[in-house]
């Protein structure tokens, strides 16, 4: 009976559920969607999510042990998700040393400057993906096309992805029925085969890798459904009105950024709404600017811009959709 | 198909290590010490001096007004001082102590085991019976039964709930009682019912209880207007409002009391009290304690006397294991942690859990990833993450705007946080000081 007890207030257990399961649980999910890109891009693929991975986990643990002076906090995984996500948002063939400019933008100034996990208002791996689109335009829109397991890097054969043809093709007065001549079929989507960033070609194995994130509890079905139906009602009402100059929804939801977006990157949880209908209307926002971008806009893709725009309204989301309280409110006192 | 709560809720391990353990009938203890505020209200006021001889059953503290509760001698022997000590909850304050000699009980008291089913007392009768015998809620909010019997002027109740969920982990006191003395709780049940004035009494159960539903549902078809209804495992079921919801789907509006929607709710503890007081004169002097821990030598369940030191309930259940860090009064979700276990059993003492010492402590505290999973699990609909810092940051106004006093601090928060996040003590930081705030607005 010499037992020193431990006093402290209630609750007394807490779940097993840690940030660093989470992180990981994200990392595991996009497992499949990698696995398609080494099947479809080869080594670029192995090489560009390597030196993404370590250089977003080396700008953070610098920064925190060099110049915050704080204890290094790498192994929570958060690092991890955004350097995969980052390499997940560029071409397989790209650069080193321009992967590592983006790990470090993502990192160093969309992270860690605003205090590190938690506190950024936009997605750090999308940040990083903007900052390089913007800088380095002509390496960050050289696509690899997909040529099974490809030993080379930087000598890969490049093209355009399926929605930069339609885009170019439109503009030049083209009709859908003669483009969709020029793209994969639908199937040929939806297993990845087409040019594209490194792993957002796959939508099979995204959706896949979604699947198990609902499953294990990691994200809800809020934001992924809610985007991916938008953008699929809203390209829908195009097509309905004009078949022969808007692409039919199957083709934006399969194409691009979305899936990959739509599941992984909106859904990230430090930039996104905290509550079902603030989810609701964050996915409506993305899927509505997606579209606008795609279809009107000066770039072929808009789902970065398309979430990092809702990213800035996220706090404002927060502050006044508030989760339906339990009864009613009665003045009193 | 179970019925549940809508809104929020968790499913933390249920480990009811005691669930078929029969309840052991503690011998007396040779000292026991009994607190003069075992409810919430007004502490009961000593009317026995020192070296006096008492009796079981014996009334030994006179409730102060209408909201406090009698208390009786669980033992007999004599008065051997009065004194300040330290209850479960870690406050001090006065308690009787008796030396027991025998095990003499007042003549009023019919210590028959038989069972009487028949109710001869008005509702007038029963409610002062149970003010008499000093019986308060035993679910853990000990507040005084007569006053809740009562239905105010104005005031309409229709539904009576037996709150029979014992969603806590590791508890299983409820549980064994209405295993072990159905037809007594079913007669209690309908004394309360009586006293209410009402036509139907719902008994909410959870299905992980099979064997108490299936017994009560048997049993219930020889009682009018008690109906069983199984529930969903969810924490936090056994919380009025959550109860209230689940069984009937009205809602108690914030800050308003369960007669607001027309709804009495009692614990199934209660209603044995109320049985044993109405129909046997006898005043609540004792309980059933789940004591349990994984590394508990004999967890069981345990029918001991008021008073009894929880040092003696340890004892009985094997000892205190040397991996112990934490012992708790009550659950593991909204229980106390003790400092010492020389405190005695109250009349709200539903169970002592001993966790090993690294289950004891907290993980470290990592920054919010702002998952939003407290939010979700609160079955308030509240928002654990926001109110907790507006505690922190001491913005009251705010907190109060956010409704942070519909919190009832049943920690499904803090439980489900991935960043170990402390929620809820910044939350009861917060309500604490609005509640103030909001009293002193009221007296100024």
């Amino acid at each position: 009976m010499s037992n020193i007890l431990n006093v402290s207030p209630s609750p007394h257990q807490q779940s097993a559920e840690t940030t660093r399961k989470l992180m990981y649980g994200v990392v595991i999910a996009l497992l499949p969607a990698l696995a398609a890109s080494i099947w479809f891009f080869g080594m670029g693929a192995i090489i560009v999510t390597l030196v993404s991975v370590l250089a977003c986990v080396a700008t953070e643990y610098l920064i925190q042990k060099f110049i915050l002076k704080t204890k290094p906090s790498i192994s929570d995984g958060s690092a991890v998700v955004t350097g995969l996500l980052l390499a997940f948002n560029v071409p397989s063939n790209l650069p080193v040393y321009i992967i590592i400019i983006g790990a470090i933008v993502s990192i160093g100034v969309a992270k860690m400057t605003f205090g590190g996990i938690g506190n950024n208002p936009f997605n750090p791996a999308l940040v990083g993906r903007v900052f390089l689109l913007i800088s380095f335009p002509v390496q960050m829109t050289s696509w690899p096309l997909p040529q099974g397991f490809n030993t080379g890097y930087a000598d890969a054969v490049t093209g355009a992805t399926p929605l930069a043809i339609m885009s170019e093709g439109i503009k030049n007065g083209e009709t859908v029925s003669a483009l969709m001549e020029k793209v994969p079929t639908h199937m040929q989507l939806f297993y990845g085969y087409m040019g594209g960033s490194l792993g957002e070609i796959a939508a099979a194995a995204l959706i896949l890798g979604g699947i198990y994130l609902v499953w294990r509890k990691i994200i809800t079905w809020h934001i992924p459904v809610t985007i991916l139906l938008t953008v699929a009602a809203f390209t829908g009402i195009l097509w309905g009105v004009d078949p022969t100059k808007y692409a039919d929804p199957l083709f934006h939801l399969l194409t691009g950024g979305l899936m990959l977006g739509a599941i992984y990157m909106a859904t990230d949880y430090v930039t996104s709404p905290m509550t079902a209908k603030g989810m609701i209307i964050y996915g409506i926002g993305i899927g509505i600017i997606t579209v606008l971008i795609r279809v009107w806009g000066a770039y072929p893709e808009g789902v970065s811009f398309a979430i990092l725009i809702m990213n800035a309204f996220v706090p404002l989301l927060n502050k006044y959709i508030k989760p339906k309280r339990f009864g009613k409110e009665v003045k009193h006192g | 198909m179970f019925k549940t709560f809508p809104k929020g809720g968790i499913h933390p391990p249920e480990n009811k290590l005691t669930a078929d353990k029969p309840t052991v009938i503690l011998p007396v203890p040779a000292q026991v010490t009994v607190p003069v505020s075992q409810h919430i209200g007004a502490p009961a006021t000593p009317v026995v001096e020192k070296g006096v001889a008492v009796r079981a059953g014996q009334l030994i503290a006179q409730a102060k007004g209408f909201v406090s509760a009698n208390i009786h001698s669980p033992v007999s022997g004599k008065v051997s001082k009065i004194d300040t000590v330290v209850d479960t909850t870690g406050y001090k304050q006065t308690a009787i102590v008796i030396d027991v000699e025998g095990d003499e009980w007042v003549e009023t008291v019919d210590r028959s085991t038989g069972l009487l089913k028949e109710i001869t007392l008005t509702r007038e009768q029963i409610i002062e019976r149970c003010q008499q015998c000093g019986l308060v809620g035993l679910g853990g909010a000990t507040f005084p039964t007569h006053i809740k019997l009562t239905v105010p002027a104005g005031k309409k109740c229709d539904t009576v709930i037996i709150n029979g969920v014992e969603c806590e982990p590791y508890l299983t006191s409820d549980h064994r009682l209405m295993l072990e003395k159905g037809a007594e709780v079913l007669t209690g049940v309908s004394i309360i019912k009586k006293a209410l004035g009402v036509e139907s009494v719902i008994i909410g159960i959870e299905a992980n209880k099979p064997d108490a539903i299936s017994n009560l549902t048997e049993l219930a078809k020889g009682f009018q207007g008690i109906t069983v209804q199984p529930l969903k495992v969810k924490y936090p079921q056994g919380g009025e409002k959550q109860l209230i919801k689940a069984c009937t789907g009205r809602e108690v509006p914030s800050g308003g009391l369960p007669l607001d929607v027309g709804v009495v709710v009692q614990n199934v503890g209660t209603a044995f009290a109320v049985y044993e007081a109405v129909q046997k004169n006898k005043p609540l002097v004792e309980r059933v304690v789940t004591v349990t821990g994984k590394s508990v030598k004999n967890p069981g369940n345990f029918q001991v006397r008021i008073g009894t030191p929880v040092s003696a309930l340890i004892e009985a259940a094997g000892g205190m294991p040397d991996d112990t860090g934490k012992v708790i009064n009550g659950g593991p979700m909204m229980g106390k942690a003790l400092a010492i276990t020389d405190v005695p059993v109250t009349k709200g003492t539903s169970g002592i859990i001993l966790f090993p010492a690294e289950a004891s402590k907290r993980a470290e505290v990592l920054p919010c990833i702002r998952c939003g999973k407290c939010s979700s699990a609160c079955a308030m609909g509240l928002e654990p993450w926001l109110i907790s810092v507006l505690g922190q940051k001491a913005m009251y106004e705010t907190a109060e705007q956010e409704r942070i006093t519909d919190c009832m601090e049943c920690g499904a928060c803090a439980y489900t946080c991935p960043a170990k996040r402390p929620l809820l003590d910044y939350i009861r930081l917060g309500k604490s000081t609005v509640i103030r705030l909001a009293r002193e607005r009221i007296t100024k």
